[in-house]
């Protein structure tokens, strides 16, 4: 690993004016489970290294206020998979979570921090996307919130401006009942980037909102606000099937051809609007 | 660039150290080559093997990902503050859990966590508090009832 400096600031001011000052030469250190590995390769070089772990203003907290869930920037992983609220309001968020990596990647990881790497497959933006997150921004201009559709731009960017940085991440409380469920397909299930993956959110009526992700540049939002029961018709399912993926425009590379993604995207929805479906009727 | 140190405190094993780190060492490295713990293993230095598994302030993370600077103020427990004292050295022995050994540190520090965890793990419950570790001889079903066993022991 190159030498680099670091820095540990302490509030969001000084935080700000370290991102400002040094623009591209900076990168942003919380949970280090992608930067180290990025830092190892070489590829990209980042001189200066400034650690958000001790900035007062940002915690590893998940609060609930009256109509949302609030998840600090430092939050992991593992306590986004675990927590009571998120499992209760949002078991997509909370099955994507426990997916990331390992044990060990997601006592360490932030959720916020697998956002702003802004990667097509990041398993937890199909599940923010159908929940429709809000993402809390703070720069040397103030605070600012996003929505998270907003929020990627490309692979690998984000619409953060030079100097910004995520605070944290709201989720509105869903209208009951609901149901939702994420799945994804990996060549082996621990310690794998997703080939593909899945979320679905199913309201009482019926309505459904389906988010994919490594199918696009960036994480796929497709809303569908008529009534969502697959058919039983396999043909017609199917066809259901095919409209709702018309926007998928999947790549091939080492983990999947184009062909296979757009197959299994399929199977994998037939999945989540299933399981979704099932936790709206219990 | 000038190569700068910085000093950190850590406890390793309950043993307290001062050191003074370069910011682009890893934990790993620092616990190998500065503090001379070689039980802990390097391998794919990116966090998908496990070898290098230690438990942070109680959790169990791939030492590999994190700086030593971030260790600063924190209680690391690596292979030698188990040796000796855990139930589940001895299990992995009686259960022929080792092969080459070279996964076994990081594979004995996850198990650890995972009984943390849970007491009295599920098979399944093991497997996937395992899932961060290869062991390329092979040997994970071993390695499973080895932790299962421990559980057990320490029951008893």
């Amino acid at each position: 690993m190159r030498a680099f400096q670091y820095h540990r600031p302490s509030t969001l001011a000084e935080a700000a004016e370290l991102l400002t000052r040094f623009g591209a030469e900076a990168a942003v250190l919380a949970g280090g489970t992608d930067l180290l590995v990025r830092l190892r390769k070489g590829k990209q070089y980042f001189p200066q290294v400034i650690d958000i772990k001790h900035i007062q203003d940002l915690d590893a907290e998940i609060r609930q206020s009256e109509d949302s869930l609030h998840i600090g920037a430092l939050t992991s992983m593992a306590a986004v998979a675990w927590h009571p609220l998120v499992q209760q309001h949002y078991p997509a968020l909370a099955e994507a979570a426990d997916t990331v990596g390992s044990v060990q990647i997601r006592n360490r990881a932030t959720l916020a921090g697998n956002i702003c790497n802004a990667s097509p497959a990041a398993d937890t933006a199909p599940a923010l996307l159908i929940f429709d997150a809000r993402v809390h921004i703070h720069g040397a201009q103030g605070a600012r919130v996003l929505p998270m559709r907003e929020f990627f731009l490309a692979p690998g960017k984000t619409a953060l401006q030079p100097g910004e940085l995520v605070t944290a991440l709201e989720l509105p409380l869903p209208a009951q009942p609901c149901g939702s469920a994420y799945q994804r397909l990996t060549r082996r299930r621990g310690v794998d980037l997703a080939t593909l993956s899945a979320a679905c959110h199913v309201g009482a009526s019926g309505n459904a909102v389906f988010a994919f992700g490594a199918v696009a540049p960036t994480p796929l939002l497709v809303r569908d606000d008529g009534q969502w029961l697959p058919s039983t018709d396999a043909t017609q399912r199917d066809a259901q099937l095919q409209a709702l993926i018309e926007h998928a425009s999947p790549i091939s590379d080492i983990r999947a051809s184009r062909e296979y993604r757009l197959a299994m995207l399929k199977v994998i929805t037939l999945r989540a609007l299933e399981s979704a479906f099932q936790r709206l009727t219990v | 660039m000038k190569k700068k140190t910085l000093p950190i405190t850590l406890t390793v094993n309950g043993i307290r150290h001062t050191l003074q780190v370069a910011p682009n060492h890893t934990l790993l490295k620092v616990l190998r080559e500065q503090l001379e713990l070689t039980g802990t293993k390097e391998c794919c230095g990116a966090g998908e093997c496990g070898a290098c598994t230690v438990l942070l302030d109680g959790r169990a993370v791939n030492s590999c990902l994190v700086l030593a600077v971030e260790a600063d103020g924190c209680q690391v427990v690596t292979i030698e503050g188990l040796a000796g004292t855990d139930p589940l050295i001895d299990s992995f022995v009686e259960k022929g859990a080792i092969q080459c050994g070279f996964c076994t540190p990081g594979m004995i520090l996850s198990a650890k966590y995972v009984l943390m965890q849970h007491p009295h793990p599920t098979l399944e419950q093991v497997q996937k508090g395992l899932e961060g570790n290869l062991c390329r001889c092979g040997g994970y079903r071993r390695i499973a009832e080895a932790v299962l066993a421990a559980a057990e022991e320490g029951d008893e």
